[in-house]
């Protein structure tokens, strides 16, 4: 079997053991102690099987370029026994853990920028904690209503965003020039040294309160709303805006993964599964990405979401 | 190229310091984490719950798990280290502290590189990240 083959076997057999494993039929086959307490398996059924969830999530969260918290929250809070609080309190330190292993690389080649992610994080981390405190407070099911009509506005932004590689900047804003936010950075596939500067940054940091609430409260990363906000709004560079926005995460999340942690929301038989899975996913997914069609694995992830979402919303409700 | 461009195409030093922090917290943290894990569910060290009895705890939501079992919210994680699972809260507050010390690392290269706006905008950093961390903030269902 060739290269190429083997990996797509593995996908294949990921999503199929994905479809196994969460399918509640197959679910009830699995061996289980009268002495397992209320839930029927035994203590090591649902961190295996989420560990080999998170592992599928870390594959198709590469290949559709989205963060890992995105997916985690809405799919295990919608399919798995775990309370919503704990699933939040993994989620983000999935995300966590996700961005703080890009940081470094990201920052060190420059692409990441100190300087854009700096005020932003200030903005964004303090939210955070707002969020986290308001998700906590809340009743559990209007959360989850929260949830649901997040998740989906979030397949439409995933469906009709626009992406620009070098968007026009003709003039930077006088808080980015005070504040001196601006690099330069070389595009590998072309070899071109790019200028890059940001404007509209009042109004940037503005919608930064609404992410850092966002991404507090739900625990999910916030990758899908940064990246926009930083690419078509403010102007800086896709790769920029991809890199600083997953960098930004490890600041945005540690404010909130903080909140949760002390609040009790963290269960490390949950956490480190999960954590594993992701980790493991994304090696898989890297070399996936050269065979895989992005386009396809992208609608795959929006569906899923999309289901989920919906199953978060429904749940909320109590339908 | 010129040198002022091949200058400019590098991280800044603060940039360059705070990755080298970021990486070796996050591979400390992650490391401490595993191991802390595998001693945890190789019973190792005996868990503040039986293995067997955590499904009955993660479907409850947080107040009642804490209330159910007894566990101290906040910082009370410190107290209890003798117990598998809460050895993992050693690498999990490694992995979620990082940044606060990337932070408090940075400052003094910033001010003595006269970025003065940069220097007070991570010192405010450090002061909301630490709050966070430090359990003041507590709220709940």
């Amino acid at each position: 079997m060739g290269k190429n083959g083997r990996w797509w076997l593995i996908g294949i057999l990921c999503l199929v053991g994905f479809a196994v494993l969460v399918c509640p039929v197959f679910a009830a086959e699995a061996p289980h102690t009268a002495e397992a307490g209320a839930d029927a398996h035994v203590w090591w059924y649902w961190p295996v099987v989420l560990f080999f969830v998170t592992l599928v999530m870390g594959v198709l969260a590469v290949l559709a370029g989205v963060g890992g918290g995105v997916l985690f929250v809405p799919i295990i809070s919608g399919f798995f026994p775990f309370h919503l609080d704990f699933v939040r309190g993994t989620g983000l330190l999935v995300a966590l853990a996700g961005a703080l292993a890009a940081g470094p690389g990201l920052l060190k080649a420059n692409l990441a920028s100190l300087r854009l992610a700096i005020p932003v994080a200030i903005i964004a981390s303090a939210c955070a904690i707002v969020g986290a405190m308001i998700g906590l407070a809340l009743p559990t099911n209007i959360v989850q209503i929260c949830l649901g009509g997040t998740i989906i506005g979030i397949c439409v932004l995933m469906l009709t965003a626009k992406k620009s590689e070098f968007p026009d900047v003709p003039k930077a804003d006088k808080l980015s020039s005070i504040l001196r936010i601006y690099g330069v950075y070389r595009e590998e596939s072309t070899g071109k040294v790019i200028d890059w500067k940001v404007h509209r940054t009042p109004l940037g940091l503005v919608l930064f309160i609404m992410i850092g609430v966002m991404a507090g409260m739900f625990g999910l990363g916030a990758g899908w709303a940064n990246v926009p906000v930083l690419n078509l709004l403010m102007g800086a560079p896709l790769k920029i805006s991809v890199a600083t926005s997953k960098f930004l995460l490890s600041i945005t999340d540690t404010s909130a993964a903080w909140i949760y942690v002390n609040k009790g929301c963290v269960i490390p038989m949950m956490v480190v599964p999960s954590l594993v899975g992701i980790m493991l996913g994304s090696f898989i997914g890297v070399p996936l990405l050269k065979i895989a069609k992005p386009t396809v694995v992208r609608w795959l992830v929006i569906c899923m979401l999309a289901f989920a979402g919906t199953k978060a919303l429904l749940k909320g409700l109590g339908i | 190229m010129t040198e002022k461009e091949q200058t400019s195409l590098e991280a800044g030093p603060e940039q360059v310091l705070y990755a080298n922090i970021l990486r070796k917290g996050m591979f400390f943290g992650l490391v401490i984490l595993f191991i802390t894990f595998a001693i945890y569910i190789f019973g190792i060290m005996n868990p503040y719950i039986p293995l067997d009895k955590i499904s009955d705890y993660w479907t409850m939501n947080v107040h009642d798990y804490l209330q159910h079992t007894n566990i101290k919210d906040g910082w009370g994680w410190v107290g209890m280290l003798g117990y598998g699972e809460f050895v993992n809260f050693i690498g999990i507050a490694l992995l979620s502290g990082v940044t606060i010390i990337c932070y408090i690392a940075i400052v003094p290269v910033l001010f003595k590189n006269d970025d003065k706006i940069f220097g007070i905008l991570a010192v405010l950093e450090v002061i909301i990240l630490t709050l966070a961390a430090s359990g003041i903030l507590a709220v709940g269902h």
